[in-house]
């Protein structure tokens, strides 16, 4: 069963869609009215990254800092000292990618207040190839201390996680992606940094169990799979851990606990992401079987989103067949 | 600008030598750390916290103060001398450098230790922390009279951030940042002409729209010369090459690039044995018989 705060009669027919780096824009927009210490500073990528409507609207407030993303995280770090809120924004690929070392020593060790924004992140970047789909970025910023590291389902949420991120104090890590992702959420769906949200729950009269954990733009993919499951006979829920950390890790134990089974969901490597993290927090916590779904220690490359999305074995078949495996 | 007077500049120059004592005392202690820049680098810190900053080390986290970003932190015994010896806190704490629980870590933490602008060692990441200051206060307060010194090593030059940060601050005319450059010669490897070349260095950075100005760096009333013309520039921000030498005022240590990443007790021994390199090095400053008595009578 569907949680009642999202949006109504899911399915791959008729879902709309639309790239959570639009709710990134409106968020960000949204963040710079309430508070006019929120600056945004953008590598060349004002447009794609949709910064470009905090851009027009404070002029004074945003810095063009050409394609220079060591510059970017460290121009950030040193506005945040003077008690500006800065949203940095590149390729995750870029950032955190190339100045991962910037954004570990003058962002984190500084404990700066700096909001990282990773756009073009998974392979669903499509046609530009495996040098732009950013699939470990959740892997180098998750290790950092004073980190936060969020993974947005979809437009509402990235909206939402861009507001919640102008508010909290400290280092926050965000990825977005290129295509359009399913809008599963609403403007009601609740969303809390370092909470999960049960977004499906299994049908009680299935008697195998398995609990998917899904992070960021597969949470649609994640429902559908449940879905189907249940309709197979096996009571599969969902958990979306939008803040990959801190994780929720009370929400997950009590979620494996309740399962037996954990299938974790992610447009990432499961090196080192969700299924890293989830692997950690249960295997000291309660040791569960899992299977973990998302980029499998290789490098993406060109395509189009779904055929890159299928082809790397996360799309709803795949899923279902990562449930499968726990329960067959 | 503020002129000097020679009493001044006299004062100036006993304390920059006290400080040098602090950093050999505190680098024999540790065991481990960089001699040559912090001496190199002591009359210029001495000039800019006993005489050039607004700032107030009771309140060091005063709003209005005038902001030292240390982009090379791997100098931090001077910046944590002349801290100490400018009240930020005790004197005693220097001989706790890069000790297990101690506030003066082996590269700088901003917000284990009073008067800390930012995290450093890494090279080349602070001249762009700088410029994101400068930035903010220009936001903030366009007509602020607030400055920005960020001072940089001449072999951090080499990292390609540098020149993000320098093409930035020169695009956004950047006039409240003020750089200085210690161009010692020197880096770990050997001399910074061997290494990586970096002249013309003058010219590479006027034409980032840098107001560049070169200096004696151990000429404290130059530097404070300098400085000043570097407050009154109206529409570039501007860098100071500060020509220094490596471990001043210990002339047995002097333009050694193997002083670079050695403390006292465990440099090169070919002038000094290593067991009497503190000792020589404390005798040397306490009885000004290396060359800054040269200097000082000229």
């Amino acid at each position: 069963m569907f949680a009642n705060h999202l949006q109504p009669n899911l399915s791959p027919e008729t879902v709309e869609r639309s790239p959570t780096r639009n709710g990134y824009g409106d968020g960000l927009l949204e963040a710079g009215k309430r508070d006019d210490r929120v600056v945004a500073i953008c590598c060349d990528l004002t447009g794609s990254t949709r910064t470009d409507q905090f851009a027009s609207e404070f002029p004074d407030r945003f810095i063009q800092a050409g394609v220079a993303e060591q510059n970017l995280a460290s121009v950030g770090s040193g506005m945040s000292a003077m008690g500006k809120i800065p949203f940095i924004a590149s390729y995750a690929m870029f950032s955190p990618g190339r100045n991962w070392e910037q954004v570990r020593t003058t962002i984190c060790y500084n404990n700066a207040n700096v909001k990282i924004v990773g756009a073009h992140a998974g392979v669903s970047v499509g046609p530009d190839g495996a040098t732009h789909q950013a699939i470990e970025d959740m892997a180098i910023t998750r290790a950092l201390p004073n980190m936060v590291v969020i993974a947005p389902a979809d437009e509402h949420e990235a909206r939402k996680a861009t507001l919640a991120a102008a508010k909290y104090e400290g280092p926050v890590y965000f990825r977005l992606g290129r295509s359009a992702t399913p809008i599963v959420t609403t403007a009601e769906t609740p969303f809390e940094i370092g909470k999960a949200i049960r977004m499906y729950t299994r049908k009680e009269s299935n008697e195998k169990k398995v609990g998917i954990v899904v992070t960021g733009s597969l949470l649609f993919n994640a429902l559908m799979a449940a879905e189907e499951m249940n309709k197979e006979g096996v009571g599969v829920s969902v958990l979306h851990m939008a803040t990959v950390k801190p994780l929720d890790s009370e929400a997950l134990i009590e979620f494996a606990k309740e399962h037996g089974n954990i299938v974790t969901v992610e447009e990432h490597q499961i090196i080192g992401g969700l299924g890293g993290a989830v692997a950690e927090c249960l295997g000291e916590n309660y040791p569960t079987k899992m299977v973990r779904v998302g980029v499998n220690d290789t490098f993406g490359e060109s395509g189009e989103p779904d055929e890159l999305i299928a082809h790397f074995g996360m799309d709803i078949p795949s899923i279902m067949n990562a449930v499968k495996k726990l329960v067959d | 600008m503020q002129y000097l007077t020679s009493e001044e500049v006299r004062s100036l120059e006993l304390k920059a030598n006290e400080i040098r004592q602090s950093i050999i005392e505190m680098l024999t202690e540790a065991g481990s750390g960089h001699t040559a820049g912090p001496l190199g680098m002591a009359d210029i810190f001495t000039l800019l916290y006993f005489g050039i900053l607004k700032h107030d080390p009771k309140n060091p986290d005063w709003e209005e103060r005038d902001r030292v970003i240390l982009s090379n932190g791997h100098i931090c015994p001077v910046l944590y001398a002349t801290l100490a010896h400018a009240g930020y806190f005790e004197t005693e704490e220097l001989l706790t450098l890069r000790k297990l629980g101690s506030r003066l870590q082996g590269h700088p933490h901003r917000t284990s230790l009073p008067g800390i602008e930012t995290s450093s060692g890494p090279l080349g990441s602070g001249l762009s922390q700088a410029v994101g200051m400068a930035l903010a206060e220009r936001i903030d307060n366009p007509y602020s009279s607030k400055f920005f010194y960020c001072l940089t090593g001449d072999g951090e030059l080499n990292e390609g951030q540098i020149w993000e940060a320098l093409m930035l601050a020169g695009k956004e005319k950047l006039n409240n940042l003020i750089m200085i450059v210690d161009r010692n010669g020197i880096q770990i490897d050997g001399y910074t002409k061997d290494v990586m070349p970096l002249e013309p260095l003058a010219e590479k950075l006027e034409s980032f729209n840098f107001d560049v100005q070169e200096v004696d760096g151990h000429n404290v009333r130059a530097v404070n010369d300098a400085i000043g013309k570097a407050q009154a520039v109206y529409s570039q921000p501007s860098v100071i090459i500060a020509h220094t030498i490596a471990s001043k005022g210990v002339d047995v240590f002097e333009r050694d690039f193997r002083w670079h990443g050695n403390p006292p007790g465990k440099g090169p021994e070919d002038r000094v044995t290593k067991d009497k390199q503190a000792e020589v090095a404390l005798q040397k400053l306490r009885t000004l018989a290396g060359t800054i008595e040269a200097q000082d009578i000229s």
